[in-house]
């Protein structure tokens, strides 16, 4: 695929943006890379995708996707290479309902969870509690979702306890603790073990800050 | 190719969707009607992350989410009857999935909300944030049978409550959304939908439909009113 364009138009803090980059970089891809200013939306980004004006957008040989996880299978459909999805249709399977059930289910709780107060916040973080602890069903007698080697649920999921312990450090709530998720807890840092992984993330003390200006939006917008 | 069983309901149109796709590809299967004030064993062990219909369960291995089992059944009978319901190029499949999101994360919960607001800016506003999502898959079926093409593909069986389950919430919430009109495109493609088979084999009463919807606004309704 020499002479293929791919562009990436992303947020540094994003997570869905960094699913993407871990993608590219598991296929050995190359591209360019456009970081956004979500403050001040460019044309290209309304144009590229207009339906919902985010990040992250894939350019591939001028043709916009958007949607993270739908990006991550044409990532895999287009590049054969390192296959991000099982082979069995049943897998497959398996794989697309986990990182739908993170989106769908543990990201909203865990943000309740962070942004409410008071008798909410116990009842949300229980919530987010019990759909974390859900996840270990995923990695049943496994090193990570993707067996022995990382696949597309690792990848889909990855961030989501990066961010929970960032988050953790700020508002001082546990969410995901060694002795109630082991299997996640152990998973998690196998994962972010891996050079490639590690290389992508955006540093602590920077993701740190942004993340404590973008709670207090989100509770200021939240209280009544 | 193996034993096939749905468990679903028939008034669900995310079980609809697997029906017409198992239907299309001409697997046989056996349909385990749920009764969800009274959820069963095999639905709580065989979805016990959602507890939701539809579950598939194909060689006793379960699949939950109607996306996600409408791909798996594509893949596993993807050479049945010549009719595959995701396209082949790895663009226009990723379009594919991008619109069926768009349809169950933002159609359906605009139109819900269009339909169960009260009378008065606020019903007027939530139609107004239905329509635009309305016109949204207006300007993507411009031109074409269907979304699949001259077949029915994945994207036509995921729209497809639009073409009749739209119109019992559109006349229990008082509103009129889709018609000739506003939508001539749309319009014509929910007729041909609606009325080819297998799609018409496997729709549930009207009544049945209205029954289901008029539970679910009344309760939400009474949430409101109890704030």
């Amino acid at each position: 695929m020499d002479g293929d364009s791919v562009k990436l138009i992303g947020f540094w803090a994003s997570p869905p943006v960094l699913r993407v980059k871990w993608a590219l970089a598991l296929k050995g891809i190359e591209y360019q890379y456009v970081e956004e200013d979500l403050s001040n939306k460019s044309d290209m980004l309304l144009n590229y995708n207009p339906v919902y004006k985010k990040v992250p957008v894939l350019v591939h040989q001028g043709k916009p996707l958007a949607e993270s996880l739908l990006i991550l299978e044409y990532i895999d459909e287009t590049w054969k290479q390192n296959p991000l999805l099982p082979h069995s249709p049943y897998e497959r399977a398996h794989a697309r309902f986990w990182s739908k059930f993170v989106d769908d289910k543990c990201v909203p709780t865990v943000i309740a969870a962070f942004s409410k107060g008071g008798e909410e916040q116990q009842k949300a973080a229980e919530e987010a509690r019990e759909n974390l602890k859900m996840l270990e069903v995923g990695l049943e007698g496994k090193r990570f979702f993707g067996g022995d080697k990382i696949g597309f649920v690792d990848i889909a999921i990855g961030w989501l306890p990066y961010w929970i312990g960032i988050v953790e450090e700020i508002v001082g709530m546990n969410l995901i603790d060694a002795d109630s998720m082991p299997k996640l807890n152990s998973w998690f840092h196998a994962f972010l073990d891996i050079p490639i992984i590690k290389e992508c993330m955006p540093p602590h003390d920077k993701l740190l800050n942004h993340t404590k200006a973008f709670l207090q939006v989100l509770t200021s917008s939240s209280s009544p | 190719m193996g034993e096939v069983k749905l468990i679903a309901t028939h008034e669900s149109f995310p079980c609809a969707r697997i029906e017409w796709s198992l239907k299309i590809k001409g697997v046989e299967y056996e349909y385990l009607k749920e009764d969800l004030s009274n959820k069963s064993d095999l639905l709580i062990e065989s979805n016990p992350v959602h507890k939701k219909v539809p579950v598939l369960i194909h060689n006793g291995k379960p699949i939950a989410e109607s996306l996600v089992i409408l791909e798996y059944i594509d893949e596993t009978w993807k050479d049945n009857n010549n009719h595959l319901l995701l396209p082949q190029d790895p663009y226009d499949r990723a379009l594919a999935r991008f619109w069926a999101r768009f349809i169950d994360e933002k159609c359906v919960m605009s139109v819900w909300q269009a339909c169960v607001a009260q009378q008065g800016e606020e019903k007027e506003k939530a139609v107004e944030a239905a329509l635009e999502t309305l016109s949204l898959l207006e300007n993507q079926i411009k031109g074409k049978k269907f979304f699949g093409g001259e077949k029915i593909g994945y994207l036509d069986i995921v729209a497809g409550w639009l073409s009749y389950w739209l119109s019992v919430l559109e006349e229990l919430g008082e509103i009129e959304l889709v018609n000739a009109e506003r939508f001539p495109f749309l319009h014509e493609w929910a007729n041909n939908f609606i009325n080819t088979s297998p799609i018409k084999d496997c729709i549930p009463p009207r009544e049945d439909v209205l029954a289901y919807f008029s539970f679910g606004i009344n309760y939400v309704r009474s949430m409101h009113g109890t704030q």
